[in-house]
């Protein structure tokens, strides 16, 4: 049995409001990455994928559960504690997030000079390497506002990537982006993760990307867990006809996969359950 | 009674009552967010401390120099016209003002000694503190509000890069020495502006007007006036970057931050300034 680099056990987080109202986004949540492979996380607009992810990179205190990466948990952990194991991480973010006041050079030495006593000269070599990673080496000079959103990606992709993180987090790699692009950007996720040998962990709802780079996936809806498993296995429910599936969850799941318009997650109105969630919230 | 006005009566109550209600309820909720913007302000200032204090005694915590020197020129060689002309004009000002009283009581050289001690004492620091309010508090809270909406800050602390060492530290103490090396300046543009108004205008002999000037300063004035600058940027960046690093809502979240770092600094500054005054006069200082 291979020890799991992340293991997310019981994991429960709950939200206030202005109002002081609290609603619970993530229930019970329990999963665990392996090794090298490529974990996609899928679910509808507001199903709590962000708040997992920001609670697997220590940004968010969950309420209750526990996650441990290489085995610590790093929901107990001091500041200093946990950005040791931050250290060990790359995440590239929505918009890439990228600092807007350095150059997409300077953004990608900044990890190295903040936490390795690597010479300025070769950082400059490592920047440059890494740049040539994500194909961006024309843009090395640029300031982020001069990028385009695929762009801020790839740069973004590359400052992750700049001291060889073990962990790599993606949070909606394709959202925003042209439908090649996101191809690119995929392709650029794989080959990462085939060359670096890092694991992945990628939060997304485009469905064609998410089976093109996935290993496993799980599938969230509001904010519980319906399934983990192999990539083969979602794919036999995607393509199995609704009639045939007996298990509520295997039919939303089918639905969510599809993108269709009706099914369990639309309402007899046509409204879909996420723009409920999005709208009344949930306890 | 008719059942109407009985009707009316009760409808006036409960309006009255609920009237209280929302009233006592606004005022609680505006008191609970003071607290909280002073606990926060204050947990603030133990981190700055900390993370300072430690970036000096610890070799793995870096100082950050050359940020200091970015913010530093940043902060403050922009504000140093601003605060030359602004000062003047106050020096100006305060001279004619004086004129006619002292005038009447056949006292118009001491004029440079009010001038003397207004200024160095007063209202070098705390117009300074006003314009640099508006200069760097104001542009450090859209600064780090931005990098909080554009997930930056985010990034940061994803790099295992703390914010406060990152950010606020080098932005609050490039402040505070911005605030009392322009403190000096503006002391010597009000001097300067009450010297070239009595002697040019008023005709007072430039000899006595120095003299005057330098009978009324004792060192006191000048490090009470340098410390209150020293308190005075501290608090408009701790201001700045709190309310900087708190912002939600996109850009109105920006601008309302901005805003209200201009305010909150104002009305801190003269709250410090008068408490600090009264301080300065029980102790004789
Ligand atoms: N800081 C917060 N305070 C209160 N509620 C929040 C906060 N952040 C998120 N929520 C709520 O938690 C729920 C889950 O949000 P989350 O951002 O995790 O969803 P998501 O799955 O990432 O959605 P999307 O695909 O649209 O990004 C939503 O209903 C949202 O309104
Ligand atoms: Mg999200």
């Amino acid at each position: 049995m291979v020890t799991p680099v992340i293991e997310v056990n019981n994991l429960a987080k709950w939200f206030t409001d202005e109002n002081h109202r609290r609603s619970r986004v993530l229930h019970d949540v329990n999963f665990n990455v392996f090794p090298g492979e490529t974990l996609v996380i899928m679910g509808g607009s507001g199903c709590g994928k962000s708040t997992l992810l920001n609670c697997m990179i220590g940004e968010l205190h969950p309420d209750r559960g526990s996650i441990k990466i290489f085995e610590k948990d790093i929901t107990t952990m001091d500041e200093f504690s946990l950005n040791d194991i931050r250290k060990k991480f790359g995440i590239l973010f929505q918009s890439g997030a990228l600092f807007n006041s350095m150059t997409v050079g300077e953004n990608i030495a900044l990890p190295l000079q903040e936490h390795s006593e690597i010479d300025p000269s070769i950082i400059n070599i490592v920047v440059t390497i890494k740049l040539e990673q994500v194909r961006m080496l024309a843009h090395r000079n640029k300031i982020p506002s001069q990028l385009s959103g695929g762009q801020k990606k790839r740069a973004g992709l590359a400052r992750a990537i700049a001291l060889d993180p073990k962990i790599l987090f993606y949070d909606e790699p394709s959202a925003g982006l042209d439908p090649v692009t996101v191809a690119a950007i995929d392709e650029l996720i794989i080959s990462l993760s085939k060359k670096l040998g890092v694991t992945s962990i990628v939060v997304t709802h485009d469905m064609p990307s998410a089976f093109r780079i996935a290993d496993r996936m799980v599938m969230l809806h509001k904010g519980k867990v319906l399934k983990v498993g192999e990539k083969r296995e979602f794919e036999v429910l995607r393509d199995t006809p609704a009639e045939e599936l007996t298990d509520p969850n295997d039919q939303l799941i089918h639905q969510f996969l599809l993108g269709l318009g009706h099914g369990p997650l639309t309402d007899s109105e046509g409204i879909s359950e996420y723009e409920k969630i999005m709208t009344d919230g949930f306890i | 009674m008719s059942d109407r006005t009985l009707i009316k009566k009760e409808n006036s109550v409960l309006l009255m009552l609920r009237l209280i209600g929302r009233t006592t309820l606004g005022w609680y909720d505006k008191v609970m967010s003071g607290i909280r913007f002073l606990g926060g302000m204050t947990i603030l200032l133990g981190q700055i401390l900390w993370w300072t204090v430690m970036s000096l005694v610890k070799p793995d915590i870096r100082f950050r120099r050359p940020a200091l020197i970015y913010q530093m020129v940043r902060v403050g060689v922009r504000s140093i016209s601003i605060i030359v002309l602004v000062q003047m004009f106050i020096g100006i000002i305060l001279v004619l003002q004086m004129a006619p009283t002292l005038d009447m009581y056949g006292q118009l050289s001491s004029v440079a000694n009010i001038i003397a001690i207004a200024v160095f004492r007063e209202l070098g620091p705390l117009i300074t503190a006003v314009v640099l309010s508006g200069f760097a508090g104001a542009s450090i809270a859209a600064e780090i509000g931005a990098m909080v909406e554009s997930e930056e800050v985010k990034a940061l602390r994803a790099h295992a890069l703390n914010p406060i060492n990152f950010l606020v530290v080098p932005r609050v103490l490039a402040t505070v020495l911005m605030m009392i090396g322009l403190t000096v300046i503006s002391d010597v543009m009000g001097i300067i502006g009450g010297f070239t108004t009595a002697v040019g205008f008023l005709g007072i002999d430039s000899q006595v007007y120095l003299q005057n000037t330098q009978t009324a300063l004792v060192a006191k004035d000048f490090i009470t006036g340098l410390f209150k600058a020293g308190i005075f940027g501290l608090q408009i960046s701790m201001i700045a970057c709190y309310l900087g690093l708190r912002v939600t809502g996109g850009a109105v979240g920006v601008g309302k931050a901005t805003t209200q770092t201009v305010v909150f600094s104002i009305v801190s500054l003269i709250a410090t300034d008068c408490l600090f005054t009264a301080i300065f006069y029980i102790f004789g200082l």
